[in-house]
C-alpha cells in the first residue's frame, strides 16, 4: 500500500509554531482545557509519577505551548506525549470535554514526521507498522511462523535450553503466556454469510481485527454464532485489514489513513446496516475514523457514514435485544472494564447486563475497573516498566475466589494473562462473548 | 547562587530523579487552575519527606531564593503561580495517611493527601473528612489549608480552619515547629488560625491533624426549579429563617446549568427555567423525612416549577457532581472564564445578581452563576476568550466589579479561593492603609524576606504595584482617565477606594 508523505506547510497559523505538519493538533481541540485539574487523579501515569508533565493537563498544556510557539518540540514535548497510555480516563471525567486522545495523537502525528524514530527500533516499528500489519496475508505468514514456533517443538527447545532467556523479562512473560496461534483466522475460517436465527433484526458485518484474529480467533467465531443467534445475518468480508489504531498511537497518521480508507470502502460495499467488533481498541479507532479526515470533506462524510453503523458487540446485543440464554454457566466472575470500552466509547452497562444474564453466573465487581491494566495498545513493549506497575495494581484489585477475569480487548487479554502468570492465580481470561456463547451452546438447541 | 550550582545544591536533597529544572519541564508548572496570570519557575522539587522540605527551605533561605509551595494545582486565584522566578516546591509525593485515631475523631495525613482520598479511606470504618470543595477528588488537604478552603456542605459544618486542630510547620526560614494541640484549644496565641488560610506566605504545612467525623446516618436531598431566581432566592432565606440547618444549599443559574448539562455530568435541567436549588439535609434518620416535607412545602410556597426528592445515591450523586463539575464545564461554553468568590449577606441576593446581569450586559461577556446560596458565597463565572485581544483584560475588570458590588452591600472580596495574585487590588476594596500594614506585621514576624510565597495575599499599601490592565474600565471612564498618565490608569479599576 503506497503512501505519500505529506510536505510541510510553509503558510497558515501553525507556522510559527513547532506543529509544521497537516493534521496538527486543533486549537479548538486544547482551548476547551480550563486548566481546572480534575484529570489529575485518574490518570495512571501522573498517579504513578507526580509530575504535572505526564498529567493530561500537563500534556494538553505542553502541545497548546508547542503549537503557539512557546516551546520546541523536543524531548520535553515529546516524552509526555508519549508515555501518555491513551487510556481516556481523563475524558470520562473532564468536566469540559477535552478531547485529549484526539490531541494526543494528532502530536504524535507531528512528531512522527519531525523526529523520525532511528535505529533497530524504528526500523522495527516501521516494519511492523507498515510492512506487516496493514497486509493481511503478511500478517499470516508471521502467524503461522508464531505457530510453527508453538508447535514444532521449537519452542520447548528455546525453553528448555534458556536461550528464551535472551529475551527481557516482559517479553519472557508475555511469550509465556501467548495462546496458541490455530491454523487460520476467522476470517479465513467463517463462510462469507451466516443466515440469521429466528427474527430477523438486520445485517452484520464481523470486524476481525488483527491481534483478535491472530490470537484469539475462536472469540471472533463465538461473536458470529453469538450475532447469528439473535437474529442478525453475519457477513465476514474477506478484504477488510487492520483498523490502523496501532499507526494512529505511534504518530503514522498516513498509514492509517490509507488503511482507513481500504476499510470504508469494504465495508460500505457490503452493505449492511452494522459493523460489529469485539475488541475495545479497534472500535474506538474504527469509531474515530472520521478523526483522520479533517482536511479531506469528501472522506470525511464517508468516514462518517462508516463510524454511524460501528457497534461493539455488548453495545449491539443490548440494543437490537438479545435473547437470555437458558443453560446455566455456573461461575464466579469479575470484569475488567477495557479503557477504550469505557473510556473512549462510554460502553459499561451493556457487558455487564450481558453477563448478568447468564444463569448461575455470580459477577463480583472489582474496585476501579476502569484503571488502565497497562496493555494499552503495544505500551506494555514501548513502556514496560509503567506497564508493569499498572498490571500489578490491576491483579492487586481481582477480587478473591473468582475462576475467570473478564473483558472486551484482546491487548487486555493478554495483559492480564501475564497477569495471572505472574500471580500463579487459577483464572481464566475471556471475553465477555465467550461466555455467552457458552451457555447458548449449552442449552443444546439452535434458535 | 547560580542556576547550576542551586540544581546541585537540590539535587543533592532530593536526588536526580525528584528534580525538574530544564526550561521545557517548567511550563507544566506555570500556573494553577487561575490561569489569566503565568511565571514559569526556576525549578519544580518533589520533597518526601519533612526533613527535605525543611533542607530545602532553610537552602533556598540562606541564599535569598523564592519559593512557592504546590499541591495539585487546583487553586483559582494564583495562590501556586510562580510570578518571582520561584522555586516551585511540590508537596504531592508527601501523600500519606500518617495515623487515624477513630474513638477520638482525628487523622493525620501529609500535605499532599487527596481530600476525598482521606474520605474513602475513612468510609468503610464510617467516617469521613467534611470539608468538600468541588476539587475535593484532586485537591489537597495541604492546599486546603492553606486556602482555608470551603464547600458546599461548610454551610452545617464550617470551613477547613474547623476541621484542622494541629500542624507541623516549616517556617521560612527552614526551622519545624509545631502548632495547634490535638485535642483542646492551643494555649498561648492562637498561630494554628494564622497558618491556615495564610495561603502559603507564612510557612509550609509538612503534616495536619485533622477532625475526622461520623458519617451522618441518613441523608436527604431535595432539587427544586425556579421560573424566577428571586423566588429561589427568597426560598433560601426563608429555608434557614424557618430554623431548619440543611447541610447545604446550592444554587445554579441558566447558563451555569447549561454548561453542566452539555458535560458528562448530564441531569437535563428545562432549559426555560432561571434557577434550581440543591438542598440537603442530613443528621439522624429520626425527623429526617419531616425536615425534608418541610423544605419541599417551602420551595412549593414560593412558586417552584417542581421539586424533587433523590431517590437513590445514584441521583443524589448525579445531582452533585452536576453542581461540582460546573466549572470545568464552563469549558463546554467558553474557552476561558475566570470564576469569582464573592461573599454577601444572603438578604442581597437577588440585588446583587441583578448588578452581575447589568455588568454582563455592559461588558458583552456572558456570566454564569454558581453559589453556595446558603452562606452567601457567589461563583459568577465570567466567560471570555484569550484568543481576542483585550477580552482577558476585560473579564478581570467585571471580576473586579462583582466583588466591589458585594463590598458595596456590605460583603467581602473571597468566601474560599482565596486572595493569591487574583485579588490583590480588591484587597483595598476592604482593607485601609492602616489594616493592611497591620498584617504585613505579621507576615515580617514570620517571613521578614517574603521568600515564602512572595507578592500572595496582601497588596503593598498605598502602591499599585500589581498592574491590572483595566483598558475596559479605564474606556468607559476616559474623562476621568484624562488627567492621568497611561501607567496609573491601567492599575486600579476602583481607585477610589
Amino acid at each position: 500500500m503506497a503512501t505519500k508523505e505529506p510536505e510541510l506547510i510553509r503558510m497558515g497559523q501553525h507556522s510559527q509554531g513547532a506543529f509544521r505538519w497537516p493534521d496538527a493538533p486543533d486549537p479548538d481541540k486544547y482551548s476547551v482545557c480550563v486548566h481546572c485539574g480534575f484529570c489529575l487523579e485518574v490518570c495512571p501515569t501522573y498517579q504513578e509519577w507526580t509530575d504535572e508533565n505526564h498529567s493530561p493537563r500537563g500534556r494538553v498544556y505542553l502541545i497548546k505551548a508547542a503549537s503557539e510557539g512557546e516551546l520546541p518540540l523536543d524531548e520535553n514535548v515529546i516524552n509526555p506525549v508519549f508515555t501518555c497510555l491513551d487510556c481516556r480516563a481523563c475524558e470520562t471525567v473532564c468536566p469540559s470535554g477535552v478531547q485529549v486522545g484526539a490531541l494526543i495523537e494528532e502530536a504524535r502525528g507531528q512528531v512522527y514526521h519531525a523526529r523520525p524514530k532511528q535505529g533497530v527500533a524504528g526500523a522495527l516499528e516501521r516494519l511492523f507498522l507498515r510492512g506487516i500489519f496493514p497486509h493481511p496475508k503478511r500478517l499470516r505468514r508471521v502467524a503461522k511462523l508464531m505457530r510453527f514456533y508453538q508447535t514444532s517443538g521449537l519452542r520447548t527447545a528455546i525453553r528448555k535450553t534458556g536461550a528464551i532467556r535472551v529475551l527481557p523479562r516482559h517479553l519472557r512473560e508475555m511469550e509465556a503466556v501467548l495462546p496458541e496461534v490455530p491454523a487460520e483466522g476467522a476470517r479465513e475460517a467463517l463462510p462469507g454469510r451466516m443466515p440469521a436465527q429466528g427474527v430477523r433484526k438486520g445485517a452484520a458485518a464481523l470486524f476481525t481485527g488483527c491481534v483478535m484474529d491472530v490470537f484469539f480467533a475462536d472469540v471472533n467465531e463465538a461473536t458470529a454464532r453469538v450475532l447469528a443467534r439473535n437474529g442478525l445475518e453475519v457477513r465476514v468480508p474477506k478484504e477488510q485489514i487492520c483498523c490502523g489504531a496501532l499507526q494512529v498511537h505511534a504518530g503514522d497518521r498516513e498509514q492509517a489513513r490509507a488503511m482507513a480508507k481500504h476499510n470504508i470502502d469494504v465495508f460500505l460495499a457490503s452493505g449492511v446496516d452494522y459493523i460489529v467488533i469485539n475488541a475495545a481498541g479497534c472500535g474506538a479507532a474504527l469509531k474515530e475514523y472520521p478523526e483522520l479526515f479533517r482536511d479531506d470533506p469528501v472522506w470525511h462524510a464517508r468516514a462518517e457514514q462508516f463510524s454511524a453503523k460501528v457497534r461493539d458487540i455488548s453495545e449491539l446485543l443490548v440494543e437490537v435485544g438479545f435473547d437470555p440464554p437458558r443453560a446455566e454457566v455456573r461461575r464466579r466472575v469479575t470484569y475488567h472494564d477495557a479503557c477504550h470500552l469505557c473510556h473512549a466509547q462510554k460502553i459499561r452497562q451493556q457487558p455487564r447486563q450481558l453477563l448478568r444474564a447468564i444463569p448461575g453466573l455470580e459477577l463480583v465487581e472489582m474496585p476501579d475497573s476502569d484503571r488502565c491494566c497497562g496493555s494499552a495498545g503495544i505500551y506494555n513493549l514501548t513502556h514496560p516498566q509503567m506497564a508493569g506497575e499498572l498490571l500489578e495494581r490491576k491483579m492487586d484489585d481481582v477480587p478473591e475466589g473468582v475462576d475467570a477475569i473478564v473483558m472486551g480487548n484482546p491487548g487486555c487479554m493478554l495483559q492480564i494473562k501475564v497477569g495471572v502468570h505472574r500471580r500463579q492465580r487459577q483464572a481464566d481470561v475471556l471475553h465477555t462473548v465467550e461466555l455467552l456463547d457458552e451457555a447458548y451452546r449449552r442449552e443444546g438447541v439452535k434458535g | 547562587m547560580n542556576q547550576e550550582a542551586l540544581v546541585r545544591a537540590l539535587t543533592e536533597i532530593v536526588g536526580p530523579r525528584r528534580i525538574l529544572h530544564r526550561p521545557g519541564q517548567l511550563a507544566a508548572y506555570e500556573c494553577d487552575g487561575y490561569v489569566a496570570q503565568k511565571g514559569r519557575p526556576r525549578a519544580v522539587v518533589f520533597p518526601e519527606t519533612t526533613e527535605e522540605v525543611s533542607r530545602i527551605v532553610r537552602l533556598l533561605h540562606r541564599e535569598r531564593i523564592p519559593f512557592v509551595p504546590r499541591g495539585a494545582g487546583t487553586g483559582l486565584s494564583g495562590g501556586a503561580t510562580p510570578l518571582h522566578d520561584e522555586v516551585v516546591i511540590s508537596l504531592v509525593r508527601m501523600n500519606k495517611l500518617l495515623s487515624v485515631d477513630y474513638e477520638n475523631m482525628r487523622a493525620i495525613v501529609q500535605p499532599g493527601h487527596v481530600n476525598l482520598t482521606l474520605s474513602k479511606r475513612l468510609g468503610p470504618q464510617g467516617y469521613y473528612y467534611a470539608p468538600d470543595p468541588s476539587s475535593q477528588s484532586v485537591c489537597t488537604i495541604g492546599g486546603n489549608l492553606a486556602e482555608n478552603a470551603g464547600g458546599a456542605h461548610c454551610l452545617k459544618y464550617g470551613v477547613t480552619t474547623n476541621h484542622i486542630v494541629a500542624a507541623e510547620v516549616v517556617m521560612p526560614n527552614g526551622d519545624v515547629v509545631e502548632i495547634g494541640a490535638e485535642f483542646g484549644e492551643a494555649v498561648g496565641y492562637d498561630l494554628l488560625g494564622l497558618i491556615v488560610g495564610s495561603e502559603g506566605t507564612l510557612g509550609i504545612a509538612t503534616a495536619i491533624t485533622v477532625r475526622i467525623l461520623k458519617k451522618p446516618q441518613a441523608v436527604r436531598t431535595v432539587m427544586a426549579m425556579f421560573d424566577r431566581v428571586a423566588d429561589a432566592s427568597d426560598t433560601v432565606s426563608h429555608i434557614i429563617a424557618s430554623g431548619i440547618v440543611p447541610a447545604a444549599i446550592e444554587m445554579m443559574d441558566q447558563l451555569a446549568m447549561q454548561a453542566v448539562d452539555k458535560s458528562n455530568y448530564h441531569v437535563g435541567y428545562p432549559r426555560d427555567i432561571e434557577a434550581v436549588l440543591l438542598i440537603e439535609v442530613d443528621g439522624l434518620e429520626a425527623g429526617l423525612p419531616e425536615l425534608a416535607d418541610r423544605i419541599i412545602a417551602i420551595c412549593r410556597e414560593h412558586r417552584a416549577r417542581s421539586v424533587k426528592l433523590a431517590e437513590s445515591d445514584a441521583e443524589r450523586a448525579l445531582w452533585w457532581s452536576s453542581r461540582k463539575m460546573a466549572f470545568g464545564a464552563t469549558g463546554r461554553i467558553s474557552p476561558d472564564y475566570i470564576v469569582q468568590d464573592g461573599v454577601i449577606p444572603r438578604t442581597k441576593l437577588t440585588e446583587i445578581l441583578a448588578r452581575i446581569a447589568e455588568l454582563s450586559e455592559e461588558s458583552g461577556l456572558r456570566i454564569a452563576n454558581v453559589f453556595h446560596a446558603g452562606d452567601g458565597n457567589l461563583h459568577p463565572l465570567i466567560c471570555y476568550d484569550a484568543r481576542i485581544p483585550g477580552q482577558t483584560e476585560k473579564a478581570v475588570a467585571v471580576g473586579s466589579a462583582i466583588l466591589r458590588a458585594c463590598v458595596d452591600v456590605g460583603g467581602s472580596i473571597t468566601g474560599e479561593h482565596g486572595v493569591g495574585v487574583e485579588k490583590l487590588e480588591e484587597m483595598r476594596y476592604l482593607f485601609s492603609d492602616a489594616d493592611l500594614e497591620a498584617q504585613l506585621a505579621i507576615r515580617a514576624v514570620f517571613n521578614p524576606e517574603d521568600l515564602c510565597n512572595p507578592g500572595k495575599l496582601i497588596p503593598r499599601p498605598g502602591r499599585c504595584a500589581e498592574v491590572r490592565d483595566a483598558h475596559w474600565l479605564a474606556a468607559k471612564h476616559a474623562e476621568i482617565a484624562a488627567g492621568f498618565p497611561d501607567q496609573t490608569l491601567t492599575t486600579s479599576p476602583g481607585a477610589g477606594a
